[in-house]
């Protein structure tokens, strides 16, 4: 008995000899990557690890000319154990930098904590409007876009083109009903109906069939990931395809375009990127992606590997000093890098000023892809960036 | 809401009850002959598509894809009774649910080492795609209509073994009386293992039916099994003509409920309090339902006899 007590109390003595040492030496970087590696989602997870890798052979294991160590952790699809991976990646490991996040919940729970304890924290994917207004914060940066920007630039497109009567359809979720306000901003035409489904489900012929009985003359879903995948296959199965237009966000990209196959052609989607955009370093890491993985990278991806680059132009203006964290947000505002995106700023709620696109998925000789039909934003800023009184 | 709408509505339901039935048959029998929780049910449907794209791929035929499928599916079956679950019979149901829960986290991985985690594509062939009308505004997907007629196939010939066969006699035996089947000299352990095999090669019929309607991909079969769990709960534990019951009455009340529920609320309170109630409350149905019959009858629609 006495015995354990003896060795719990070095245990703990020697966790906190280890903890009063100060923050890891300047010269040697740590970059602690959040995403989802396991489950269903895991995909995801993998597009942005895969370029995140991708990032650190370009740069030769050097981000911004310092040897760099980036530990990734797995957020399991849950906000609980995203915090318990953060929290450690900041306390034991001593980042200087958490990156990556899909999900808005996670991201919620994760950035204030991170930002908090002065680490900076740089999103690769969910942008919840919170973080974009009354929750801004200096040491947060993303690489990606507030959620609602990409359903609303399907709004303004479909508004212009005077397509009325539009069945909207989501997962019954924060973000699903997000995503649909995002939709309706600019969208003043007639709403057929909006169904929420349940999160995660398989079957749709039950809303199909409701669907197609209101005769819309054109249908809106945010169904990411399986769930787009199920209901595309199964519009494509009762002869809708090509009958009533189809369009969506987050639901047709390179995670979802293997499994849809032929289904997917002619599809519309919005986004800020594509694998099709044409500028110097998206070509470099289109090409270089698919040489050592084999397959096209998604959006999820490109904001990964952005954000790796961001991390490395930022640490290069400060010459390496880690110390400086003024110098870094500086730095991180002006845009250090060249995005895969093209040119791009940041408003001053840390959320880039961006182009948003109008895509159609087309065959092209590396399989499906979303080509860039249109622009349909140019420089466009957020809603929630004047609620955002960042000091 | 018309006449149309409510049989087609009607055809949907159907064919979630016998892909439903396919899960709850397996998983009414083990529970009910071994006293076995088996929350890894869901993954022997995951696996059953898998190998069913995989045979499908290979061949070029759906249908040999999907023949093939079940007797791999059943040796995968066979092969986890073998080394993990004999083990778990004598312990209590929590421990069972803990390994189970863990062989759901190892197929899952499983799958996403051999297949990767993007989900499987899959075609229909064209004898299978397209729809069948019903009158004029509306055609239905033929290939769900084969589902529904597989379904009821495999449900006639499960009546059949059940009810007429040696084999089927055994099992009910099990089912009702595990100690006085042993006693009276029957193979115990080889029965275990023929019930388990045999739930998994139908939890895999219908994961390989599911497979070109359904996105292929890591994690598949866990919602199902819930609703597999709802299905055996409303039908009463070990019985078959529970199970066919039960899951005809979920996926009716599911897929009905998400049909009207929301238009019906609407005539009741405003349209946007059924906006946010309909979909929610349509999510709870079958639970509600569940817990009714729970409540009234605790012991299931149709409960194995000889209790």
């Amino acid at each position: 008995m006495l015995h354990t007590v003896s060795r719990t109390l070095a245990a703990a003595l020697v966790a906190t000899v280890f903890a009063a040492q100060p923050a890891a030496a300047a010269d040697k970087l740590k970059i602690g990557f959040i995403t989802t590696l396991s489950g269903p989602a895991g995909i995801i997870g993998k597009h942005m690890k895969d370029s995140v890798e991708l990032a650190l052979e370009h740069l030769h294991g050097k981000v911004g000319g310092l040897d760099t160590q980036v530990i990734f952790g797995d957020d399991q699809f849950k906000p609980d154990v995203g915090l318990q991976v953060a929290d450690k990646m900041v306390k034991d490991d001593k980042v200087q930098f958490v990156a990556g996040i899909i999900w808005s919940n996670i991201m919620l729970a994760v950035a204030p904590s991170v930002t908090e304890q002065g680490v900076f924290m740089i999103g690769t994917n969910a942008g919840p409007h919170q973080l974009a207004g009354s929750q801004c914060n200096r040491m947060f940066f993303t690489t990606s876009w507030q959620n609602d920007d990409t359903p609303a630039a399907m709004g303004e497109y479909m508004q212009k083109k005077g397509v009325n009567d539009v069945y909207l359809m989501a997962p019954n979720y924060a973000a699903g009903k997000d995503m649909l306000a995002g939709f309706k901003r600019d969208f003043n035409g007639r709403i057929a109906d909006e169904v929420y489904t349940k999160l995660g489900q398989q079957d749709y012929q039950a809303e199909i069939s409701q669907l197609r009985a209101k005769n819309p003359k054109a249908v809106f879903v945010f169904l990411p990931g399986g769930m787009g995948i199920n209901f595309i296959r199964q519009y494509d199965q009762a002869g809708l395809h090509g009958k009533i237009p189809l369009y969506s966000s987050f639901t047709v990209d390179q995670t979802t375009l293997p499994a849809l196959g032929d289904s997917a052609v002619g599809l519309w989607s919005t986004g800020y990127w594509s694998s099709e955009l044409d500028n110097a370093a998206n070509r470099k890491y289109i090409s270089d992606f698919r040489k050592k993985y084999g397959y096209t990278p998604s959006f999820y991806g490109a904001q990964s590997y952005d954000g790796i680059m961001l991390i490395d132009g930022a640490i290069r203006a400060v010459k390496g000093n880690l110390q400086d964290k003024e110098g870094l947000i500086k730095a991180m505002e002006s845009v250090p890098y060249k995005s895969t995106r093209g040119h791009y700023t940041y408003n001053v709620n840390h959320f880039p000023i961006e182009n948003f696109y109008l895509l159609r998925a087309e065959k092209g000789p590396h399989g499906i892809v979303m080509k860039v039909e249109d622009t349909i934003f140019k420089n466009h800023k957020d809603a929630y960036y004047e609620e955002c009184k960042m000091k | 809401m018309n006449l149309q709408l409510v049989l087609e509505q009607v055809l949907n339901g159907a064919q979630l009850g016998v892909t439903l039935f396919l899960m709850a048959a397996g998983l009414t029998l083990i529970f009910g002959i071994m006293n076995l929780v088996n929350l890894a049910h869901g993954s022997f449907y995951m696996v059953g598509a898998y190998l069913a794209v995989t045979f499908y791929h290979w061949t070029g035929s759906l249908v040999l894809g999907v023949l093939l499928a079940l007797p791999a599916t059943m040796l995968v079956g066979v092969v986890i009774e073998v080394i993990a679950l004999r083990t778990l019979y004598q312990r209590d149901h929590l421990d069972q649910v803990l390994a189970t829960f863990g062989l759901i986290l190892f197929f899952n991985e499983l799958i996403a080492i051999v297949w990767g985690r993007v989900g499987l594509y899959t075609n229909l062939p064209d004898w299978l795609s397209g729809t069948v009308q019903f009158g004029e505004a509306f055609g239905y997907p033929l290939y769900r209509l084969v589902i529904i007629a597989v379904g009821v196939g495999v449900a006639a010939a499960l009546w059949y073994l059940v009810a007429r066969t040696r084999l089927g006699m055994l099992v009910r035996a099990g089912a009702s009386n595990r100690t006085m089947v042993a006693a009276l000299g029957v193979n115990i352990r080889l029965l275990y293992t023929l019930v388990f095999g045999f739930g998994a090669a139908l939890a895999g019929l219908a994961g390989a039916m599911a497979a070109p309607i359904y996105s292929v991909q890591p994690g598949m079969g866990d919602p199902v099994l819930i609703q597999a769990f709802v299905v055996i709960a409303i039908g009463g534990i070990g019985s078959i003509r529970g199970a066919l019951a039960g899951a005809l009455i979920v996926g009716m009340v599911d897929t009905l409920g998400r049909a009207f529920l929301k238009p019906a609320l609407a005539t009741l309170i405003s349209p946007p309090a059924a906006q946010s109630a309909g979909p929610a409350l349509a999510s709870m149905l079958i639970y509600l339902l569940m817990a009714a019959v729970l409540a009234l009858r605790p012991e299931g629609l149709f409960p194995a006899r000889g209790h």
